[in-house]
């Protein structure tokens, strides 16, 4: 993701910049590793003690915010688009983080007002 | 006016100088990004609640116990994760045929995008099978929207060493069974919405629509919505199934 929304990035990046076969490819062999790593980790490193769960647990979450990036990014194209449109779909996910936060915040209260 | 090109005139060649979009893209494909942002809000919110319900219970049904079987199959017990692994790939599957349809449909390479198109729906019709099969086989477990198993069933899906007290099984596996058919039911809503889209697009492939306006940029604006879909699905995967 480029941060400068000149036209010399336009006439250069733009439009050869696409997806080809050859790309889409590479992408959905990426996001199949991704997916057998978790299953690795799932199915052998945790239940055979390699890895305990609240190690396992960032990890999944990590290995997921990747596989949303090649998705979005690749298949969803937003990685060409200009950078106007791109900021425009990203910054608003702030508003999901902060919800994210408000509510792990939060969530940890209700715990005591369960008991 | 002079010919002398002046400060103010260099300006004028930025994106938001006016005259043309800064965002350059068609109205249509910037629509369906708006609606995909607001469709993420939608599901972030779901899933945000899931979280916050989940930290802030005791206990919660293992995942690995609950979703043990392969369901369609007689494999009841010791297979977590396969069926859930498989409608995965298919997801993702019929997301890279649904990229191979836009890049076909970049070439106007009609017969490619409908082949691509056919497999794509065959890929969401896939996923909603397997979907079908993994809500009946919890349905015939017990679970349904503010119902759980008996206690001789519920009590499998919690840790044995750690036994929580029934009440508390009883009150985490009611969220876990309305979260769990929201979410899922709410994310295959989506899919059985993408496959009738993706059919009434092929249709159109098929009928001349878009070698006649000369553009298949109408694949490309499904296809954003397909995408979608499986980048929910990543999600729901993670956090019902992994974690």
């Amino acid at each position: 993701m480029s941060s400068e929304p000149t036209e010399v990035h336009h006439a250069e990046g733009d439009h050869g910049d696409t997806m080809t076969r050859g790309r889409i490819i590479k992408v959905a062999l990426i996001l199949s590793a991704i997916t057998c790593v978790e299953f690795f980790i799932a199915l052998y490193m945790v239940p055979n003690g390699h890895m305990p769960i609240n190690v396992a647990n960032p990890v999944y979450i990590v290995l997921t915010l990747f596989k949303a990036f090649y998705i979005v990014a690749f298949f969803m194209h937003l990685k060409f688009e200009k950078v106007g449109l791109v900021y425009s779909i990203l910054v608003p996910i702030l508003f999901i983080i902060g919800l994210i936060l408000v509510l792990t915040n939060e969530s940890h209260h209700w715990i005591t007002l369960r008991l | 006016m002079s010919a002398t090109v002046t400060q103010i005139d260099e300006l004028k060649t930025t994106p938001w100088s006016g005259g043309r979009s800064p965002f350059n893209v068609e109205y249509g494909k910037m629509m369906m990004w708006f609606f995909l942002l607001s469709d993420a809000f939608t599901f972030s919110s779901l899933l945000i609640s899931y979280g916050a319900l989940r930290f802030s219970a005791s206990t919660w049904p293992i995942a690995s116990e609950v979703f043990q079987s392969v369901p369609g199959t007689s494999i009841e017990h010791g297979a977590p994760l396969v069926f859930v692994g498989l409608m995965t790939f298919i997801l993702i599957l019929s997301s890279v045929t649904m990229v191979l349809a836009v890049e076909a449909g970049h070439r106007m390479a009609r017969k490619e995008v409908v082949w691509w198109m056919i497999a794509t729906v065959i890929g969401g019709f896939m996923f909603l099978g397997c979907q079908a099969l993994e809500w009946n086989h919890l349905h015939s477990e017990g679970f349904w929207w503010s119902a759980i198993p008996n206690a001789e069933t519920l009590k499998e899906f919690f840790d044995p060493k750690n036994l929580p007290a029934l009440a508390q099984q009883q009150m985490t596996a009611h969220q876990f069974a309305n979260l769990f058919f929201t979410i899922t039911g709410f994310h295959g809503f989506h899919v059985f919405s993408g496959v009738i889209i993706n059919i009434i697009i092929t249709l159109n492939v098929l009928a001349g629509t878009y070698e006649k306006r000369g553009s298949y940029l109408m694949i490309e604006k499904v296809g954003l919505y397909w995408h979608f879909v499986d980048l929910v699905w990543v999600f729901v995967f993670t956090f019902f199934y992994l974690v």
